[in-house]
């Protein structure tokens, strides 16, 4: 009944607009604030449950069993098609299908717990920053629908604004260098994208992702445009090695900031991987592929064992969270290389396992900087040395965190274990070497995690202020339980997830294989 | 012979003309105390110009072809009407503030008006310099209103000086283009130019003409003269020559390079290039330096001009679109920009430090959003105005031959961020100092006007389409 809802543009533009009333209310009536911000969030995340409901698995299901190749991005369902630019044919045009339903719930979810997580840790200009929040929550969700590549780049951009407020305002101590750094480095990833953009209009003369996804390029044209995604992508991701803004915004951002950092915004990189570089240039993807299975080894291995030796908190989880998003950016090019050898389930095995590892790392990362949180309100440091044995002071709290990390090594039985899982098994199809390389982080993983997990929960109570510690309050418990029952439930029937992906993704592993050259 | 249509062709510039002179009259009765009238009839002056702009009426050329009225003419005019209202609003203020309230500086902004609105239509070489040299000398003098400023006489000096110098210039190319043409009228130049073999003279001609315009927009390495006269005027005229005459520059670049010498495009399309990455250049990285937010604006402009020399080097009328639309944006972005200048100053104390916006965002929410929303758009982020600009100029090179140009655009976009993103950071990032609240002189109609005007660019950002078809559309694009 709600299919012929404008639901995406409801979507997009509820949290945008919602920020009105959220600012008027004012820093002063910061209690308001925060109760329209919440409002605003529930009834966004039940707009995208409505979605989900009015999303069709048949169509999809059908298009993937489908006698006649419809072509890419011809089965977004809820599809919003309005002319936006009519000198440029630029267009407002809106759609999803089951991945980016996947990573609009991802979104929807976390913003709530975000604005919930808000609700204590945030005393200053309230009224301001669930405003920026719920903006930001709105862009993000723009992108995931965007099937114009304008409006993709507009949303992509546009997010850089709320972002940079967010860490420069409510930011730690150097949050002024980081916020500056992360708005710069990703300006800078992405402004070449739009070039490659513009380069592709003058081909087709059209923005549309299906048309360009279609456009013959030569071989040389999608070298460049490739390096162009790439640069724009792999900054979002980050990949190793333009990775060096995340530590710095992580650990500066306010606790909400680096859920929504690590939660939803790295995953924008790995989406752009999906929705651009392989569909626009799979020849120059396959040719370069190495390259990017190099990079996310890299960040695998190499930035693992960086993570090991940090001694803050939260540059710990930013780095294992570049390591966990190597996962998914090898899983889509060693996908890309297994459809090209003709091994198409393999192919579907890589890109659904680094979808799940995105929804997955969704969860889990924005669980542990929500726990980081949590320790940071009351203690106010972030070094691992001034805490030990906080499961004597702070039990339920203890339970949830290891929980947490145990996810984040991939223990099976959690969602972490998912997604590597499969991304290792094609890599293992792809080639040994890279699958052993691969699986080795799930070694590394669980060293940091566990070493950071004894140094700060067990052991001998560390200090007075340990001691005094209490564990948290029912809104803490509320945001970190809904995480473990999320983590739980994706690790233990991760199948619904792969229902919702496996039409899009058969689809484009059978895009991928033909070559474009021309 | 003059004919009556060739008076009605020119019936927004003749009612300009006489209104002056009434304004002029009608000033000399007033008492200082009702200087308003002067400012409120300036800007029915403007308004009524404006509807007489855009009415059907005479022919598309008058005066044998030296005076054109077509569709860029008239878009350009009608921004430069807008932008000088707006100007008018933010500056009175000011002016009152600080005794400049007079009826000359009206006068002399309707005049340079007048001149650019000469310039944009100008089917002749002597056309062009005649509107030229009207905005130039009306200029020199406002840069100096405020003469007990040494400052201020100092900028308009070297303005006045350099100014001169590149006129020279000016017309000593024009005088080889004539001597090379043997007409100074602009569809003969053309003819001769895409048909001549003996090139020579035209080209040496062309140079000189190039470093005229170059001039004129203040483009690398002829924009010496700019970031003092920026600084020293009065930020009252400040916020009138940044804004306007970048649209009037615009159709005198235009008028001679694509009306009149259009057969020697690949010789000035280069110039341009080089122009163009030179200013992007210098502009992006010296405004980094500075702790003058009007010089850092200056600077600013530098590379904006650059950007729109981008939309001029392919020659096609797409990227005269993009360049005509780029000009808007900043005319419109900068008149803004100023505006919140003008309103945080008060006598004796200029707001023109980075440093003076400390904790805007604390002091003065709604005017630091505002001024955020500005940066952001001079920056090219998206959604706002600033953003589509750049996207257009920069689609107009991202074609085979030229992506290299789009890409040394990019790169210094991407240094231009740094700038634009301190003044946020001052605003939002830093604890304010000093005093806490903000009793500037604005009044209402300023307040508001200037509100309406940085909300625009955000709403022309996310509406921008039915704007860019009509500069798409004065250049015959038809889609």
């Amino acid at each position: 009944m709600f299919a012929n809802w404008p639901l995406l543009s409801l979507l997009i533009w509820l949290p945008i607009l919602g920020a009105i009333p959220v600012l008027l209310a004012g820093d002063k009536r910061a209690d308001l604030a925060r109760r329209i911000a919440l409002a605003v969030a529930a009834a966004t995340f039940l707009v995208s449950l409505v979605m989900l409901s009015a999303f069709n698995h048949g169509i999809a299901d059908a298009a993937a069993r489908g006698a006649a190749d419809p072509g890419l991005f011809k089965n977004m369902q809820l599809q919003e098609n309005l002319l936006w630019i009519e000198t440029l044919s630029v267009r407002y045009h809106l759609g999803v299908d089951g991945i980016s339903v996947a990573l609009v719930l991802l979104t929807t979810f976390t913003s709530v717990l975000v604005v919930i997580l808000g609700w204590g840790s945030v005393e200053k200009k309230v009224a301001q920053y669930m405003a920026a929040m719920l903006v930001l929550e709105g862009l993000m969700i723009g992108v995931f629908c965007a099937l114009d590549a304008l409006l993709f780049y507009v949303f992509f951009e546009g997010m850089l604004i709320p972002m940079f407020i967010l860490i420069g305002v409510w930011g730690g101590a150097r949050r002024v260098y980081a916020t500056l750094k992360f708005f710069i480095y990703t300006f800078f990833g992405s402004i070449f994208m739009l070039i490659g953009l513009l380069y592709l209009y003058f081909k087709t003369g059209t923005f549309e992702l299906a048309e360009l996804a279609k456009v013959g390029l030569s071989a040389k044209e999608q070298a460049w445009l490739f390096f162009a995604f790439l640069i724009a992508f792999a900054v979002k991701v980050p990949m190793w090695p333009v990775h060096t803004w995340l530590p710095d915004a992580h650990v500066e951002a306010p606790t909400g900031g680096s859920v929504v950092l690590a939660a939803i915004m790295l995953k924008i990189g790995g989406y752009g991987f999906i929705r651009f570089s392989l569909p626009i240039v799979p020849d120059a993807s396959m040719e370069y592929a190495w390259l990017v299975i190099a990079m996310s080894l890299i960040a695998v291995v190499y930035v693992g064992y960086v993570a090991l030796v940090q001694e803050d908190m939260k540059k710990l989880i930013a780095y294992s969270s570049i390591a966990h998003m190597g996962f998914v950016t090898l899983g889509v090019f060693i996908s890309l290389a297994l459809a090209r050898s003709g091994n198409a389930s393999g192919a579907a095995v890589g890109i659904q396992g680094a979808m799940v590892q995105m929804i997955s790392h969704g969860f889990i990362s924005g669980a542990m900087f929500a726990s980081v949180g949590v320790l940071y309100d009351r203690m106010h440091t972030r070094m691992i040395r001034d805490y030990g044995g906080v499961v004597n002071t702070m039990p339920r709290f203890a339970t949830l965190f290891v929980l947490f990390a145990m996810a984040n090594c991939g223990l099976p039985g959690t969602s972490g274990f998912v997604g590597e899982f499969w991304v290792i098994l094609a890599a293992f199809q792809h080639n040994p070497l890279v699958g052993a390389l691969a699986a080795f982080t799930l070694i590394i993983g669980a060293a940091y995690t566990l070493w950071l997990v004894k140094r700060v929960i067990f052991g001998e109570v560390a200090n007075e202020q340990v001691a005094a510690l209490e564990d948290m309050n029912g809104r803490e418990t509320l945001v970190l339980a809904t995480l473990a029952v999320a983590v739980l439930l994706l690790g233990l029937w991760p199948q619904p997830l792969g229902n919702l992906m496996d039409a899009p993704i058969a689809e484009l592993v059978k895009h991928i294989v033909i070559s474009k050259g021309a | 012979m003059i004919s009556l249509t060739d008076i009605l062709t020119l019936l927004p510039e003749s009612f300009l003309t006489l209104a002056i002179c009434a304004l002029l009259l009608i000033d000399l009765f007033l008492k200082p105390a009702q200087r308003s009238v002067t400012h409120y009839l300036a800007i029915i002056v403007l308004a009524v110009t404006g509807w007489l702009v855009l009415q059907h009426f005479g022919e598309p050329t008058a005066f044998g072809g030296m005076f054109v009225r077509d569709g860029i003419a008239a878009v350009l005019k009608v921004f430069v009407l807008l932008t000088t209202a707006l100007v008018f609003v933010y500056a009175r203020p000011y002016l009152r503030d600080r005794s400049l309230f007079v009826g000359e500086y009206y006068v002399l902004c309707l005049f340079a008006v007048l001149g650019m609105m000469l310039l944009v239509s100008a089917g002749n070489l002597v056309m062009i310099y005649l509107g030229l040299e009207l905005l130039a000398l009306s200029s020199y003098a406002l840069v100096a209103l405020n003469r007990d400023s040494p400052l201020s006489s100092e900028a308009a000096m070297k303005y006045f000086v350099l100014g001169a110098l590149a006129s020279g210039m000016l017309l000593y190319g024009m005088s080889m283009i004539y001597g090379a043409a043997g007409s100074l009228d602009l569809n003969t130049i053309h003819a001769v130019a895409a048909t001549s073999t003996q090139r020579g003279l035209l080209l040496f001609g062309v140079v000189f003409v190039v470093v005229g315009i170059a001039f004129k927009f203040g483009a690398a390495p002829f924009h010496m003269w700019l970031p003092d006269v920026y600084q020293g005027a009065p930020t009252a005229v400040t916020v009138f020559i940044g804004s306007a005459p970048k649209l009037a520059a615009f159709g005198m670049a235009y008028r001679l390079l694509e009306s009149g010498l259009d057969g020697l495009g690949g010789y000035w399309q280069l110039m341009l290039a080089l122009l163009a990455v030179l200013s992007l250049a210098i502009g992006n990285i010296a405004a980094i330096m500075q702790s003058n937010l009007k010089r850092m604006l200056a600077y600013s402009t530098i590379s904006h001009v650059g950007f729109l020399f981008l939309g001029l080097v392919n020659g096609q009328p797409e990227g005269y679109a993009a360049a005509m639309f780029y000009a808007i944006s900043y005319a419109l972005t900068a008149a803004a920009a100023f505006g919140i200048i003008l309103l945080l100053s008060r006598a004796g104390f200029e707001a023109e430090e980075i440093s003076d916006y400390k904790g805007l965002g604390q002091r003065a929410p709604w005017y630091a959003f505002l001024m955020a929303l500005i940066m952001f758009s001079l920056a090219g982020v998206p959604p706002l105005f600033g953003f589509f600009g750049k996207l257009l100029v920069l689609k107009a090179v991202a074609v085979p031959g030229t992506l290299w140009l789009a890409v040394v655009g990019a790169v210094f976009a991407i240094i231009g961020i740094y700038y634009y993103l301190r003044v946020v950071k001052v605003m939002y990032f830093d604890e304010p100092d000093g005093e806490a609240v903000i009793a500037g002189p604005a009044d209402a109609p300023m307040r508001a006007v200037l509100s309406v005007n940085a909300l625009a660019l955000l709403v022309l950002g996310l509406t921008w389409g039915p704007l860019y078809g009509w500069c798409a559309q004065a250049f015959g694009i038809v889609r």
